[in-house]
């Protein structure tokens, strides 16, 4: 039986990774599940420097789901260097490291600091909804993020995947263009922009106001967007949004992604990674599948 | 001792002693490792409701694996919680946070404060202190749950916001009636009551330990939801901003900014 994927020439155990900004870089769920059976850690965004990041409260749970606006805190790349890429170092597993910046300059400053590293693949965040500049601009406008891909991709070392936004009106047109730009791989979705009041105090429940919205309750929505953009675009996709059990992780490789991530079902149950992979397996067994492959966009 | 587990534990007993007050006792290995002023993450089983709720833990038998939680109904997850009875299961994460350093109080004038729903962990905290005790409980109103527990562990005094019961006012003033010279406090509470705490602590210049609480959606320093702003640039984050499920939820009042 053969769980393995191989996403722009890198090749991945199994396709159950995490998602970044629910995991950290490993450490704190590393004292509930062994890294080494992930396919992929994926960490936590980090920039060319520290970003402090919003006020708190900065998470709210709502139906299904949650809404957070962290703000992309992070000590910066050159602590993620010398503390978290070590630490990930002693796994195996493949190592994915997400990379967020204001301006084009941040983005490209930090992809080449981490050149050097034993990252696997860059993730580049163009798609926080909780970030006043930049961020979210590269990924709401075609040839914004075609512009951002190809420049980054002209200084990267390792290949780049691009996180696309859900908060578009036509998604494949944002992964037609990082396609176009060069992307190795496109990964969908980042959170839905959502708000919450607190009736009682009468304020919002965030103190930025808005947040982005995760969980099981946005699943059906993630699905369906990585369906039509597994059939827009060559590239490989990597699913996310809402995954919650082996079942969840099926839909979206059945729906054309290559590989899945799990993220705020992290925070409700710190085993589900593990349990996901064994599930997968489980179902490959049952059904006689022999190769994950076979699973891979099975639903035309 | 580290106990770290997501587990399906069971209720041992739980009552309502106050209304919307309800006291818990969860059979949980946990409890043999729990630290006074730690907490615990309690899931609700309605899967509408993801993410734990952090409760602080009011006392541990140890030698019968039981943790004691109190808390206060506040909306559908405790409200779920607050349903179950003897033998229900009830889904744990535990134990969380740091605790509190009751070594450090050792022979010293320690006062420990405790003001509305911040008043259970310092239960546990009283108990595991030994020497001059002095406990000051803050009440909105003569329902002054838990008040017969600290009697055996130190002088208690308390305060009514209505003031029909102790002192009129919070904890503060109930100090200010006294003598005591502390060269320690040891608090949870409402934030007014810890602001003014540390403020109180920074004029006497002594040390102060106060129990924050912040949304918190992971409990375990992952996802970074429940951070405050610290005077010192700390070892994680590097950005003035200290984890209160993990670095916390105890910090020496100094190093945070509230």
């Amino acid at each position: 039986m053969n769980t393995q994927v191989t996403i722009a020439g890198v090749t991945f155990k199994n396709p159950v990774m995490t998602a970044s900004g629910t995991f950290g870089s490993g450490m704190e769920y590393s004292q509930f599940v062994d890294l080494n059976r992930l396919g992929a850690v994926v960490t936590k965004g980090v920039a060319n420097v520290p970003w402090p990041g919003n006020p708190t409260p900065r998470v709210a749970e709502t139906y299904g789901g949650m809404l957070n606006a962290i703000g992309l805190q992070n000590p910066g790349v050159e602590v993620f260097k010398e503390r978290d890429l070590p630490f990930l170092a002693k796994f195996d597993t493949k190592v994915i490291v997400n990379v967020c910046g204001k301006t084009v300059e941040d983005y490209l400053d930090c992809v080449e600091r981490l050149g050097d590293t034993n990252a696997d693949m860059l993730e580049i965040n163009v798609s926080c909804p909780n970030v006043k500049e930049g961020a979210i601009a590269f990924g709401q406008k075609a040839d914004c993020l075609y512009d951002i891909t190809s420049k980054i991709k002209n200084v990267a070392k390792q290949p780049i995947i691009m996180k696309l936004s859900p908060n578009v009106t036509d998604i494949t047109e944002m992964a037609k263009a990082a396609e176009a730009g060069g992307a190795d791989a496109v990964s969908l979705i980042n959170t839905l922009t959502g708000m919450k009041i607190d009736v009682h105090r009468r304020t919002f429940a965030l103190a930025n106001k808005t947040g982005g919205l995760s969980g099981p309750a946005i699943k059906p929505v993630a699905v369906r967007m990585v369906y039509q953009v597994a059939n827009a675009v060559k590239i490989p996709v990597i699913g996310m949004g809402g995954i919650a059990t082996a079942e969840d992780a099926l839909e979206f490789l059945m729906a054309g992604a290559s590989a899945v991530s799990v993220g705020a079902m992290n925070f409700v149950n710190p085993y589900s990674t593990v349990e996901i992979v064994e599930g997968i397996e489980a179902y490959m067994r049952k059904y006689g599948v022999e190769d994950i492959q076979e699973l891979i966009g099975c639903v035309k | 001792m580290f106990y770290r587990k997501k587990e399906t534990a069971k209720v041992y007993s739980q009552t309502e002693i106050a209304p919307g007050i309800f006291d818990c006792l969860i059979e949980t290995p946990a409890a043999k490792a729990a630290r006074p002023g730690q907490f615990i993450g309690v899931y609700p089983k309605d899967a509408s409701h993801l993410l734990a709720r952090p409760i602080s833990i009011c006392d541990a038998d140890k030698e019968n694996s039981r943790l004691r939680i109190v808390y206060r109904v506040a909306g559908a997850g405790t409200g779920e919680f607050a349903t179950y009875t003897a033998e229900d299961s009830v889904s744990i994460l535990a134990n969380l946070g740091n605790g509190f350093p009751v070594e450090e109080a050792e022979g010293k004038t320690v006062v420990i404060m405790g003001g509305g729903i911040g008043i259970p962990p310092m239960l546990g905290v009283s108990k595991a202190i030994k020497g001059d005790k002095h406990i000051f409980l803050g009440y909105r109103d003569c329902n002054n749950f838990l008040a017969d527990e600290f009697l055996p562990h130190g002088n208690v005094y308390i305060a009514t916001e209505d003031g029909s019961v102790g002192c009129k006012g919070n904890v503060m003033n109930a100090l200010a009636a006294t003598t005591i010279k502390p060269d320690m406090i040891l608090a949870c509470g409402p934030m007014p009551m810890l602001r003014a705490i540390k403020k109180y602590a920074e004029e006497q210049g002594i040390t102060a330990y106060i129990s924050l609480e912040e949304r918190m959606a992971c409990g375990v320093g992952a996802c970074l939801g429940c951070v405050c702003k610290t005077t010192h640039k700390d070892e994680h984050s590097h950005v003035n901003n200290t984890r209160i499920c993990t670095e916390g939820p105890v910090f020496d009042a100094r190093e945070v900014e509230i």
